[in-house]
């Protein structure tokens, strides 16, 4: 029942070569800024052009190609398309124990059949969330969350603190466009308006951007955060708090003045908190600073996200099963336990015995025990590029690329739904039309008693 | 198209003045059609319904189902959902999780099973309206819409300095049909802006807004003029100023008076209606006799009361305010979530105890609405789903209002101080099943201005609930005999039968379009996505229904 919407029409510049195309308001889904302000010229199926893309998105849109390989694989072997859903529909509807993984780059059209998919036959669903910010999304259910859309930051922030990340890098027109240089609403001097903090074990490129440079000892993130916390709220902190971060009671004093003397305030957090020493701990102190700020002015918190979708990949699995990852819906109704049904810690322990892996890698990123189970069991992969796990994979489609060749919707990192204008047609199907095959067969043995178990 | 007969049935169709007649229903395309003229006409289906109860299919017009506030509130509840009954996957249906904020497709399946066929998210930020239409395509078998939050919208503050009405009508205009909603919501008008602000809040109608110069009484008038002039099906839905603080009678007594010479809908007012001193919570007490007099004076005046029911909830709000409020309150964990340029949002989690003097008076408070607007049509029964509790509860709202001893028995129970703090021990109205039809159907489908809904008239939405004839009121209403979406029986027996994709309700005003390149320009400077990227486009929606405007002569 879920459709996908055709894509928007575009106008073509009409210029000697009639080829030529350019598509405006693109979107760029290579990370979670998913800046959709991209201006794609088309040649020949290759985009020659990108303008306002960062040197990321240049990388991810000039770079792109259609890769000559077969629509499908069978144990490596080329197959036909039906003989591929045939096959795939079987692995899945026989599993005991099948999980669907990935899911953070793609549509959430493409998401939402996975989900239906792990749904139907009874399996575990879960994103790259459990890899990356999986301890925020834990933390956040601790204490919640207060935080804003990017645009309040461009227009309101004057206080920024980016913690545990290297946005100049990681998400390179996070400065420019969204937090620390351009001019907002009620910042209109931009930059000068803003004062900015980067914390941090070590002084990447980002720290040239800051006003001020907190170089924190690795592995107390949390103490700091903590003692932040207590200082902003009057309690007395013991000099020693130095010894054990790096930062000067003195110095962290003055950080938390400036902090309660903002008008608005924002902390962007990366990985380098959530997935350092204290985990969901380090996340639970930074979503509560922000929060304990709120009795003296406006501040809020947002993680910093990578992928491009992977907060639409949250939001779906949400929706659909009341739970963000980690999903088990093996007894018939959803259950969620990260840890237990978190892909990685699944297949670490042996416990799989298919998988339905979308868009994701992690044959070249989970741990060895991890990917030696992987490697053993049927799984069906989607992928638009011969991955380490497309490699390993018993069934492999060939997929077209989103953003560049299908429509669809992905989320920013703040949760706004943006749709997607495609450069130009791939001969490879969506993540979704393959998805809703498998889905559509699953359906049709499930509905005539042709299940083997 | 094959027909479906409904037989024998005591029908209470109040739009058409039938009351507990028995009447046969006929059914075809989705639609009630005429009993057809040959007699001896025999349908491709026939229900026979002697002996039990007909009504209209609910329509919920007030209640929080879809879009980035409800799914927040999802992701931050694993608690909720634990020890909550679970939707188990069917051969034809999908599984789910209960609680107080129900996955989407359990969402569709609860709603049905209890025999309503039509539902209204309240609260949608025009940037995440895309997102609230992907929830509810995969919210089943019930048709569906939403409001779009405009109350703290920078450009309509802007034009309303300006002075400028015919500028606020085309951004209505423009907001509405840009993210394919319903009706125009405000929520507590200005206040918003000024949380984001860092201003807190604003406390009465005439208090100005920081950095835009305007009083929350002139976004209330702007907007409710721009909605008339615009011919919108439903009026402005407002949520006052000043939620649940003791003492904000006044605001919203003063509210109604600033909607004269314009149509409003008051949404759950029940939150409204206390008297006593914002400080001290001792002196809490009802206020209904005075606003419930008001609106029964005033025909421009709708509401939906906001019931509160003795249950573990979450509060869900896009009054940033009043989560800041509530999670002072209560200490529980706390979401909040500032839209740039347009709306703010809170979520609290909280339990409504009958041990507690305010809760057990909130309670009373809702009653109080029910049983003190004299014509049942200008009232539609809610909880703010699930504000003030789940829509689960309807079923045993209504046993309140049509039985008077199963509200004394809660109040022989309430805490000291509740029964001389409010007049529900007085009132003696009970609520007749044709009564409780107009207020769970009929009326919120006329205040909704819905022509095809709440009846079941010749040419409505074939939306039908069966119900067995119980003297358990409670259980005869949460267990429907069968329930009939656009004609198919989409539950038989408790069993949901059916995962269909219901509509999705929306409405398009006209407007000078020529106004467009205004509003781009103010987008632009101040939006982070792009101003091409930020309307829904219609075939972005999966099975539409355009309700359309009536521009008044």
């Amino acid at each position: 029942m879920s459709t996908v919407a055709p894509p928007p029409q575009e106008s073509s510049d009409s210029t000697e070569v009639p080829e030529l195309k350019v598509v405006t308001d693109a979107t760029c889904t290579f990370c979670g800024c998913v800046c959709d302000d991209m201006e794609l010229t088309v040649q020949d199926n290759k985009i020659t052009k990108a303008k306002n893309a960062c040197v990321l998105g240049k990388a991810w849109f000039l770079n792109h190609h259609i890769e000559d390989r077969p629509d499908a694989t069978i144990e490596g072997q080329p197959a036909s398309y039906e003989q591929a859903i045939e096959r795939a529909a079987d692995i899945l509807s026989n599993a005991i124990y099948p999980i669907t993984y990935g899911l953070s780059d793609t549509t959430c059209e493409a998401q939402r059949v996975a989900v239906a998919i792990s749904d139907w036959i009874g399996g575990c669903v879960d994103t790259t969330t459990s890899v990356c910010h999986g301890p925020s999304g834990i933390a956040f259910q601790e204490v919640g969350e207060v935080t804003c859309t990017l645009g309040e930051i461009k227009n309101r922030a004057d206080y920024i603190v980016f913690w545990g990340g290297n946005p100049a890098e990681s998400h390179p027109r996070h400065f420019t466009r969204y937090s620390l240089m351009p001019k907002g609403q009620f910042l209109p001097n931009g930059r000068k308006d803003r004062t900015a903090v980067l914390v941090d074990v070590r002084k990447t490129k980002s720290a040239r951007a800051a006003d001020i440079f907190l170089q924190v000892k690795p592995r107390s993130d949390f103490e700091l955060a903590w003692a932040m916390r207590a200082i902003a709220k009057g309690v007395e902190i013991d000099p020693s708090i130095e010894e054990q971060t790096g930062i000067s009671l003195e110095r962290l004093t003055e950080v938390v003045e400036g902090m309660k003397a903002a008008k608005f305030g924002v902390i962007l957090f990366g990985m380098g908190l959530t997935m350092t020493r204290g985990k969901h701990l380090n996340s639970e102190a930074i979503l509560s600073l922000a929060r304990d700020l709120n009795k003296y002015t406006r501040w809020t918190a947002k993680p910093m996200r990578g992928h491009g979708n992977v907060t639409g990949a949250d939001n779906v699995v949400t929706w659909q099963t009341g739970f963000p990852f980690g999903v088990h819906l093996g007894r018939g109704y959803p259950r969620f336990n990260p840890g237990e049904w978190t892909s990685s810690d699944l297949l670490a322990r042996g416990e799989a015995d298919a998988a339905l892996i979308i868009a994701s890698d992690p044959m070249s990123n989970f741990s060895q025990p991890a990917r030696d189970h992987l490697e053993k069991i049927d799984s069906v992969v989607l992928d638009p590029k011969l991955s380490e796990t497309a490699k390993t994979a018993t069934v492999a489609f060939t997929t077209s690329t989103y953003g560049i060749n299908t429509t669809g919707t992905v989320y920013r990192m703040d949760d706004v739904p943006i749709p997607l204008r495609p450069a130009f047609d791939s001969p490879y199907r969506s993540d979704y039309e393959i998805l809703k095959a498998i889905e559509k067969r699953i359906r049709e043995k499930q509905l005539n008693g042709n299940l083997s178990s | 198209m094959p027909q479906l007969l409904i037989k024998g049935g005591t029908v209470y169709d109040p739009k058409n003045n039938i009351d507990g007649e028995v009447r046969d229903i006929w059914i075809q395309d989705g639609r009630i059609i005429d009993a057809p003229s040959d007699v001896s006409t025999k349908a491709d289906k026939t229900i026979d319904a002697t002996g039990y109860v007909i009504m209209p299919g609910g329509v919920d017009m007030h209640c929080h189902i879809a879009g980035p506030k409800v799914n927040t509130a999802r992701k931050m509840m694993p608690d909720d959902k634990r020890l909550a009954p679970m939707v188990h996957r069917t051969m034809h249906t999908r599984s789910g999780t209960t609680g107080a904020v129900p996955s989407t497709w359990a969402t569709g399946y609860l709603y049905s099973g209890l025999g309503y066929t039509t539902a209204f998210d309240a609260a949608v930020p025009p940037l995440a309206a895309r997102h609230t239409h992907e929830e509810l395509e995969d919210t089943p078998i019930i048709d569906k819409g939403f409001y779009v939050m405009m109350g703290n919208n920078h450009y309509i503050m802007k034009q309303l300095k300006e002075k400028d009405p015919e500028k606020v009508k085309a951004c209505v205009a423009w907001l509405i049909n840009s993210a394919k909603g319903y009706g125009a919501k405000l929520v507590n008008p200005g206040g918003v802006e000024a949380w984001k602000s860092g201003q807190r809040n604003v406390d009465t109608l005439d208090e100005t807004v920081d950095g835009f110069d305007i009083k929350p009484r002139d976004i209330i008038q702007g907007v409710a003029r721009a909605v008339d002039e615009l011919g919108m099906p439903h009026p402005v839905h407002l949520h006052c100023n000043n939620l649940g603080l003791p003492g904000n009678h006044d605001t919203t007594f003063e509210t109604m008076k600033a909607l004269e010479g314009y149509r409003g809908h008051l949404t759950h007012i029940q939150f409204h209606s206390y008297g006593g001193d914002p400080d001290d919570q001792l002196t809490f007490k009802s206020e209904v006799p005075r606003l419930a007099q008001y609106v029964n004076e005033n025909k421009n005046l709708t509401v939906d009361v906001g019931q509160v029911m003795f249950d573990k909830t979450t509060s869900m709000t896009g009054d940033g305010p009043l989560g800041y409020f509530l999670h002072k309150v209560l200490g529980r964990k706390w979401f909040s979530g500032d839209t740039e340029m347009e709306a703010g949002c809170g979520i609290v989690p909280i339990e409504y105890r009958n041990k507690s003097m305010i809760h057990t008076l909130q309670w009373a408070i809702g009653l109080e609405w029910y049983l003190m607007v004299d014509d049942p049509w200008r009232i539609g029964m809610s909880t703010d789903h699930p504000n003030g509790g789940s829509f689960m509860a309807y079923p045993e709202i209504i046993a309140l209002l049509m039985d008077r001893g199963r509200r004394q028995e809660v109040l022989d129970k309430a805490p000291d101080g509740v029964a001389e703090r409010c007049s529900l021990a007085d009132l003696s109205r009970e609520y007749t099943l044709y009564e409780i039809a107009i207020i769970t159907r009929a009326s919120p489908a006329r205040i909704l201005g819905l022509q095809n809904k709440g009846h079941l008239g010749t040419g409505a939405d074939a939306d039908v609930t069966i119900y067995s004839r119980d003297d358990d009121i409670q259980r005869m209403f949460e267990l429907p005999r069968y329930v009939v979406n656009r004609g198919e029986i989409v539950v038989d027996d408790g069993e949901v039968r059916s995962n269909a994709e219901g509509k999705l309700l929306h409405v398009a005003p006209d407007f000078d379009l020529d106004m467009i390149p205004d509003i781009q320009d103010w987008f632009e400077d101040h939006y982070t996505i792009q101003f091409r990227n930020y309307p829904v486009d219609q075939n972005y929606l999966s099975n539409p229904e355009q309700v359309p405007t009536t521009v008044p002569s």
